[in-house]
């Protein structure tokens, strides 16, 4: 493997990572002070008192957070310290927010939200029990992208499929509901990484040069045609802008990063603006997304379809934020509609401010930064790719979704990574961030013997020649 | 692989440094405008929860915020409802929600809102100490020149006379100062009706007032301009005396008739309708004192159109000079006019057209020595703890004619109220001048407008009135006249405030 050959006679190799489980636990204590403080400063602004839970609470959410820490430092010793307590943190205060608001809407969610922790947190724990050498996933590269499309076409199976505010992509089972788009984003890095790993060569040398890019070969175009099809099928059947740009943006990435051809990200780029373009002439759920967003007023208030509705009053609820915020309990974040999933961050801007939306976004800028920081050290091509993936989806998700709320971009329905209230989308972003651990703690070990590394990657390239 | 790697970690730098420009754009550039639209409900409601500062005549609100058990925190309630409508004007929630709406009608409520809600600069110190202090930022208050008693007995006068459907006005002012101490326009609405927290209930009395042919929201006092008729016969006499063309006591051309010039037959012919003129001259006092047409009719031409209008518009007409109530209308002398106009222009018709302020202005102007002052309604803004912050300082409009015209004006008007049409408004010893006025409405169908314009006392004014009668059911037409009707209720006026 090109990766392995090319970092044995790097002399950086000498340098051995510390463990730093230490500072993991110390961060991880800060994260909860924010978790645990927002949750008594909801009581206090909200209600006018500690919360009479705080300990209960505070006692299981420290409880869930320190038995991460252990397992870790049991089972992936090297890995990244700062990932577990800024996700901690994230976790933390998106539970505080949602409180927040079931105390003025007179819902229940955060109560389910600690449940769907709870669950995120066992299979966190599972992943880095289970899996010790994320290179066992190349055996399942065609299982999990046949599993992800699977997933993918379930909502829109009759029966189990669900229609909810226009986007087709829950299922529903009796009385517990599923987004399968948010598993299949793990699945899909997982079938992506995999592949591309084998075929990399071949998507990267043959081609012919047009305008100074390197473009590829047409029968190579088969993969990313596949690709956009399956993305513009979310789009055009299950009107999810959101996930189609998901898919696509991080399938091209993953490409650039395996091939390290710009000329994929021209044609993929191409392919997505040529797509989107058709949609939005042929589709009017398109247009009106679009139209809301360049001019959200005119669809606000009476006399208009309040299209808008939701858009704008989050615009001045965050407005009405200011700098510091109003406090919890000073706004009126129950104003936009499903204030607690999509819109989340309005309500942070409202009564958290400025202040803190920078600082939900520089924590969700340091888990991308850990994870490319665990593909760039990665020693081999699969961990590098699918750290780079993981980090991705984090990226674009965050920028889609955050960018859509705030007004950089048409709005598209995902959810706000741990933040959001659902249980899908945390759960598979708990396993992400395992994935990331996972990647980042082999990344981070000391180097074995190279006889050893060599004999490793032989029987990796044996296992996966006999998959085939 | 590294490469692209960190090709993409710069171009995923770029996507956040985007979105945290963005968010910054949203929450810290845009945030006043959009906290200023008047759709957003968070800052609406936010605004109609706080106190408003309390609107004072005397020492009494006349509009004050008092605690409320609703979904909102205080209810804005009028005291004296009917009788300040037209000044105090109204708060709620639509109020909240339109801000600064330039052109809806605004009364205190609206002119002085910034105050009133505390977020007039002015109130900088004491915001600061409710933020350091932690206590809930309060409005300033703003206390108005009326005087309750001059108000009271206007309103009582006026609707004593006109009835709950009749349709009149009246102002009072302070000659020295400009000071607005009475304001009353009829018919009048409730304005707690408008500043319910029920916005169904708002809404279904806007509509009603809305509907009404009889306007109640219409405030006649500034917003109402018709013609003065005889009252306008003081800016004739001001004119024909500042010019130099007669003296008070000259005799001045009269006579039972007066042919227009350019004019034939009954159109253009004038007359006293039996008043006596003499024959074909008059002392001035007697043609005042008698309120005689042809003579004004002759004094208007001798003066010529364009030192008539030079002369109204010093006295403010064809002006905006009043701040505290928005909008106005402006009072108006025709910009040109021939021979016969002109001699209409005298007597106060042809398109001579003024507002019962203008015509308190312009007595009052004769009364304080020639000086027109600018009229005002806020006489001081205080603090929410009734400390002064800033009072009005008088403010001279224009000098409308010398003193030794505005003295020999002054004597013609005392005689008017002494021996001739004004006699209603004497009061026993005091000095009273006043000028009455009966103007054509122009319109068969509609009876003609009463006016009465006074000041007292003749040597040392403290009030100057204006009195306006556009409409008062249930009298004959033939009994309409300013002297009779408007006097009574100048004089109650003018005793109120000089008795105070």
């Amino acid at each position: 493997m090109s990766g392995v050959s090319q970092t044995t006679g790097n002399p950086i190799l000498g340098f051995v990572h510390r463990r730093r489980r230490g500072a993991e636990l110390f961060l991880l204590v800060l994260a909860l002070a924010v978790g645990i403080g927002a949750y008594a400063a909801v009581g206090v602004g909200v209600e006018g008192a500690v919360p009479t839970d705080l300990i209960g609470y505070g006692g299981w959410l420290a409880a869930l957070v320190v038995g991460a820490h252990v397992v870790v430092r049991l089972v992936a010793p090297y890995a990244d310290p700062v990932l577990l307590p800024v996700v901690a943190a994230l976790n933390g205060l998106g539970l505080a927010v949602i409180h927040r608001l079931d105390l003025t809407e007179d819902t229940g969610f955060a109560a389910q939200q600690l449940v769907w922790m709870t669950i995120g947190v066992g299979l966190f724990v599972g992943t880095l029990v289970l899996l010790r050498d994320h290179r066992v996933l190349t055996r399942f590269t065609y299982t999990s992208g046949l599993a992800a499309i699977v997933l993918l076409l379930m909502p829109m199976l009759p029966l189990i499929g669900n229609e909810v505010r226009g986007a087709r992509i829950w299922v529903r089972l009796g009385p517990v509901g599923m987004q399968p788009g948010e598993v299949a984003k793990v699945l899909l890095v997982i079938a992506f990484a995999g592949y591309l790993v084998l075929h990399r060569d071949a998507l990267a040398l043959a081609g012919r040069r047009l305008l100074l890019v390197d473009l590829p070969r047409g029968r190579d175009l088969g993969p990313i045609l596949g690709m956009w099809l399956i993305s513009l099928g979310i789009l055009v059947f299950q009107r999810d802008l959101g996930s189609s740009l998901l898919f696509f943006g991080l399938f091209l990435f993953m490409l650039y990063v395996a091939t390290e051809r710009a000329g994929w990200l021209v044609v993929g780029g191409g392919l997505f603006l040529g797509g989107a373009l058709v949609a939005w002439q042929l589709f009017s759920h398109v247009q009106t997304r679009v139209n809301v967003w360049l001019n959200p007023f005119d669809y606000y208030g009476p006399g208009t379809n309040d299209t808008a509705f939701q858009p704008v009053e989050a615009t001045f609820g965050m407005a009405w934020g200011g700098l510091l915020g109003r406090g919890f309990g000073g706004g009126d974040p129950g104003r936009v509609p499903f204030a607690e999933s999509d819109f989340i961050m309005a309500a942070i801007g409202e009564e958290l401010g400025l202040t803190g939306m920078m600082a939900v976004l520089v924590l969700y800028g340091l888990i991308v930064e850990r994870g490319l920081r665990a593909a760039l050290i990665s020693r081999d091509g699969f961990g590098k790719l699918l750290a780079t993936g993981l980090a991705s989806v984090f990226a674009l998700q965050v920028f889609v979704v955050i960018g859509g709320v705030t007004g950089l971009i048409p709005l598209t329905g995902l959810t706000t990574p741990f933040l959001s209230y659902g249980g899908s989308s945390l759960v598979a972003n708990w396993v992400i961030i395992a994935l990331l651990l996972r990647v980042s703690d082999l990344a981070r070990r000391p180097v074995p013997e190279l006889t050893a590394a060599d004999d490793a990657g032989d029987q990796d390239t044996q296992v996966i020649r006999v998959a085939r | 692989m590294n490469k692209p790697i960190r090709t993409i970690s710069v171009a995923f730098l770029v996507l956040f440094l985007a979105l945290m420009a963005n968010v910054t754009y949203l929450q810290y550039w845009r945030a006043d405008s959009l906290g200023d639209d008047g759709r957003n409900r968070r800052a609406v409601d936010a605004a109609f929860s706080q106190p408003r500062g309390a609107i004072l005549v005397g020492r009494e609100p006349v509009a004050e915020s008092v605690p409320s058990d609703d979904r909102f925190e205080y209810q804005r309630t009028y005291s004296q409802p009917l009788a300040y409508a037209h000044v105090t004007g109204w708060y709620n929630y639509f109020n909240a929600q339109s801000g600064a709406c330039s052109t809806c009608q605004r009364r205190i409520e609206q002119t002085q809102d910034d105050l009133l809600s505390g977020d007039d600069d002015r109130l900088f110190v004491t915001r600061l100490v409710d933020l350091l202090s932690g206590e809930t930022s309060e409005g300033g208050n703003v206390a108005l020149t009326l005087d309750p008693a001059a108000q009271r007995a206007a309103f009582d006068g006026l609707r004593a006379v006109l009835g709950p459907e009749g349709q009149g006005a009246v102002v009072a002012l302070e000659p020295r100062t400009g000071k607005v101490l009475a304001m009353v326009s009829l018919p009048t609405f409730d304005p707690n009706r408008l500043a319910s927290h029920d916005l169904t209930e708002v809404s279904a009395a806007g509509d009603e007032f809305d509907a009404d042919p009889a306007q109640p929201l219409l405030n006649r006092a500034i917003q109402t301009t018709l013609p003065p008729g005889s009252t306008f016969k003081v800016v004739t006499a001001a004119a024909a005396i500042e010019n130099g063309l007669y003296e008070e006591g000259d005799d001045v051309p009269g006579g039972p008739t007066f042919q227009l010039p350019q004019t034939t037959g009954d159109t253009g012919l004038i007359d006293n309708q039996g008043r006596s003129c003499g024959a074909t001259t008059v002392s001035f006092t007697q043609a005042m004192a008698n309120s005689c047409n042809t003579t004004f009719a002759r004094l208007a031409i001798e003066v010529g159109a364009e030192r008539m209008r030079e002369q109204a518009e010093l006295f403010g007409f064809n002006q905006q000079y009043f701040e505290d109530l928005l909008p106005q209308a402006t009072s108006r002398f025709p910009e040109e006019a021939n021979e016969p106009q002109t001699g209409q222009t005298g007597i106060g018709q042809f398109d001579v057209a003024a507002t019962p302020l203008q015509m308190a202005m312009v007595v009052a102007g004769i009364a304080n020595g020639g000086t027109v002052m600018k009229p005002y309604l806020v006489d001081e803004v205080q603090s929410p703890e009734f400390e002064q912050i800033e009072q009005t300082d008088p403010e001279a409009l224009s000098d409308a004619v010398s003193s030794s015209t505005a003295s020999q004006l002054t004597d013609l008007l005392v005689a008017t109220v002494d021996e001739g049409t004004a006699s209603p408004a004497a009061i026993p010893g005091v000095q009273v001048a006043g000028k009455t006025g009966t103007a054509q409405s122009g319109q068969d169908d509609v009876p003609p407008y009463a006016w009465f314009v006074s000041f007292a006392p003749a040597d040392d004014p403290e009030v100057a009135v204006a009195v306006m009668i556009q409409e008062a059911p249930g009298i004959e037409r033939g009994e309409i006249a300013g002297g009779l009707l408007g006097g009574p209720i100048a004089k109650a006026i003018m005793e109120a405030v000089i008795n105070r």
